[in-house]
């Protein structure tokens, strides 16, 4: 079901969580919310979930104004961070606990129950585990688990906060592969709350940039990196190097072929893959030296300085694959021409 | 990169603390005998002699005295009023432990520390304000007498006075745990659809269960044991406003010992249950 937030606003004290947030989420996506701690990502989701109150705004699901309804009457599914499974019951009873605190009427037969708590089980591949308790779980079988109860009550709308930041790195990309299938075969309106862009960028379908309790940009994962909307949003996507146009020497970066001609404000951000590297000849008058490098398993993060008689040193990274860099023979120390291939300008 | 770093195993913690705090045997020994000897003296020894003393004109005199109207009286008055007090302070103490550790409000430390309160004043001065509250010359005392309502020197106001003492136990035990324990499983059970009342009785009290009779059963304890709070408020009326502490207390100073010791006894037989009980559920606890 889509979601549509209208005008939230959200203070705690003189400190504000959310200011006027505007957002509509079409049915069927998968949308990060994705920011740095304390943008009030988690607040957000919290107020749609309804387990926060907004000072202002509302709160519609598919189309009906949810604003004033309790957390147990949205028809919403919320995942936690650290999984809250309920820690006296084994994992079947966990899951069977939304269709068996129904009222009587809408509660479901004991054989329905347990026919869709295995089925449940069965779809996030744990239905062997269904008579133990939580704490004899790894935390990427727990949360699978909480994923499972939260879809035993057939949510308009899946909620997650941070599902994967109590997570061992090796999990969390098992599982954020496994996320993305599950939605793409379910294909509930899921949001889920990441502090990680590598992890928005590979799960979800629509990113939602905030920071200060503003959106700063939405789109697709593709829109955001190509054409992230202001300085904040191209830093936090991603590594880049930035140039202040006013205060930097900058004619070697117009050597390096940055075109000031569509020049659009005095910050150029350049991510480390547009920019190219050649070895210099021997006589060449260039100002960039390679300093170090590290590996980034297929990538090669090459660390440069710029010396040079205007300006003072600066550092510059730049990647390219592997094999490429082993071609161009550098060792360090050794003098090098960039070349930019492409640029961002903000205000 | 992991994101949480695996805490130690608890049994290898311990060995780890054991090697480095290895004192030298003569310290340990010594240790181990000073506090041996201290719980013999000032513990085991007593009990013992409480024991002794009931039976110290045979089994047939200590059951006279037991059977005496006054003491079954007593035991009668010290029953009724821990079994009117402890689910009272059951009911608050969850209470106030949830609004400690689930809500923000104004005033939230200050409530903290009224609830400690009646363990930092002296029983004694609880008593004296209960009788400064509801005596003939207290605040309410000619309301109290034109409606004809007793509470000083009645059991009434020993259960009050029960209540008032014993209040912290429950609440004390509880808002710890239930501030560690957070409320996400609360509100994940609220996410799933169920009532609050629902997601109390199926979320909150399995999780709190071993606490909770910890504190009733140390809550317990106390309201039959009280002996200063309610020797203020109870007149000391053979029969019928003495709990059974004050009832060991007037027939010692009668040199009825016997009677004194056999009463004694019983309290003494309470505390060695509760000690008991304690041992399991800590145990219990432990097991989690």
């Amino acid at each position: 079901m889509s979601i549509l937030l209208s005008n939230i606003s959200k203070n705690f004290g003189t400190f504000a969580a959310l200011d006027h947030i505007n957002l509509e989420i079409p049915e069927g996506e998968l949308v990060a919310l994705l920011g740095p701690s304390g943008c009030g990502k988690t607040t957000l989701l919290r107020i749609i979930a309804g387990l926060e109150s907004a000072d202002q705004g509302r709160v519609l699901i598919s189309g009906q104004d949810r604003t004033d309804h309790d957390v147990s009457q949205r028809g919403i599914g919320f995942v936690f961070q650290h999984y809250a499974l309920f820690r006296h019951m084994t994992v079947f009873e966990n899951v069977a606990f939304g269709l068996r605190v129904k009222p009587r009427r809408d509660r479901p037969s004991n054989d329905v129950i347990t026919k869709k708590v295995h089925a449940l089980l069965e779809l996030v591949q744990l239905d062997w585990l269904h008579d133990r308790y939580p704490d004899q779980l790894s935390g990427g079988q727990r949360q699978r688990i909480a994923l499972a109860r939260a879809l035993a009550v057939e949510p308009a709308v899946l909620l997650l906060d941070e599902p994967f930041g109590a997570l061992d790195a090796s999990v969390r990309k098992d599982l954020r592969q496994w996320l993305r299938n599950l939605h793409h075969d379910l294909n509930v309106t899921s949001i889920f709350v990441t502090h990680d862009q590598e992890e928005a960028m590979e799960v979800a379908s629509q990113v939602v940039v905030l920071n200060h309790g503003r959106i700063e940009q939405q789109g697709s994962p593709s829109d955001i990196y190509d054409h992230p909307a202001n300085a904040f949003v191209s830093r936090f996507i991603g590594q880049t190097n930035i140039f202040d146009m006013e205060d930097q020497d900058t004619d070697w970066l117009q050597t390096a072929g940055l075109s000031t001609a569509h020049q659009k404000g005095k910050i150029v951000h350049v991510r480390p893959h547009d920019i190219v590297i050649e070895k210099s000849s021997a006589n060449s008058d260039a100002f960039v030296t390679l300093k170090d490098w590290q590996h980034l398993g297929a990538l090669i993060r090459i660390e440069l300085v710029k010396t040079g008689a205007n300006g003072p040193a600066a550092s510059v990274y730049a990647e390219m694959p592997n094999d490429q860099f082993k071609r161009l023979h550098l060792n360090k120390g050794d003098k090098v021409d960039l070349r930019i291939r492409h640029a961002h300008w903000f205000h | 990169m992991s994101a949480v770093t695996q805490p130690m195993n608890p049994a290898k913690l311990v060995a780890r603390q054991q090697l480095a705090l290895q004192d030298a045997d003569w310290v340990r020994w010594s240790l181990i005998a000073i506090a041996v000897s201290f719980i013999g003296l000032f513990i085991c020894l007593p009990l013992g002699l409480v024991i002794v003393k009931a039976l110290s004109k045979g089994v047939e005199a200590y059951w006279a005295a037991l059977s005496e109207p006054d003491t079954l009286a007593a035991i009668r008055l010290t029953l009724l009023t821990a079994l009117i007090t402890v689910p009272l302070n059951t009911v608050f103490g969850v209470a106030a432990a949830w609004a400690i550790t689930r809500f923000e409000f104004k005033g939230k430390s200050l409530l903290t520390t009224l609830i400690d309160l009646p363990f930092s004043v002296s029983p004694v001065i609880s008593g004296l304000i209960f009788v400064l509250l509801f005596g003939a010359e207290g605040w309410f005392g000619d309301w109290l007498i034109a409606h004809d309502v007793k509470i000083i020197f009645a059991a009434s106001g020993i259960i009050l006075a029960t209540v008032f003492i014993t209040f912290p136990f429950v609440a004390r035990q509880l808002i710890p745990l239930m501030q560690e324990m957070g409320s996400q499983e609360e509100e994940a059970a609220l996410s799933l659809g169920a009532s609050g009342w629902k997601t109390f009785c199926a979320v909150t009290l399995p999780n709190i269960k071993w606490a909770l009779l910890y504190g009733v059963l140390l809550c317990n304890a106390r309201a039959m044991g009280e002996f200063g709070a309610v020797s203020v408020v109870s007149g000391h009326i053979r029969g019928l406003t003495n709990t059974l502490p004050l009832h060991v207390e007037v027939n010692y100073n009668e040199y009825n010992i016997v009677g004194a010791f056999a009463g004694a006894s019983i309290l003494a037989g309470l505390a060695v249950v509760t000690l008991v009980l304690k041992t399991v559920l800590e145990w219990q606890q432990a097991k989690r």
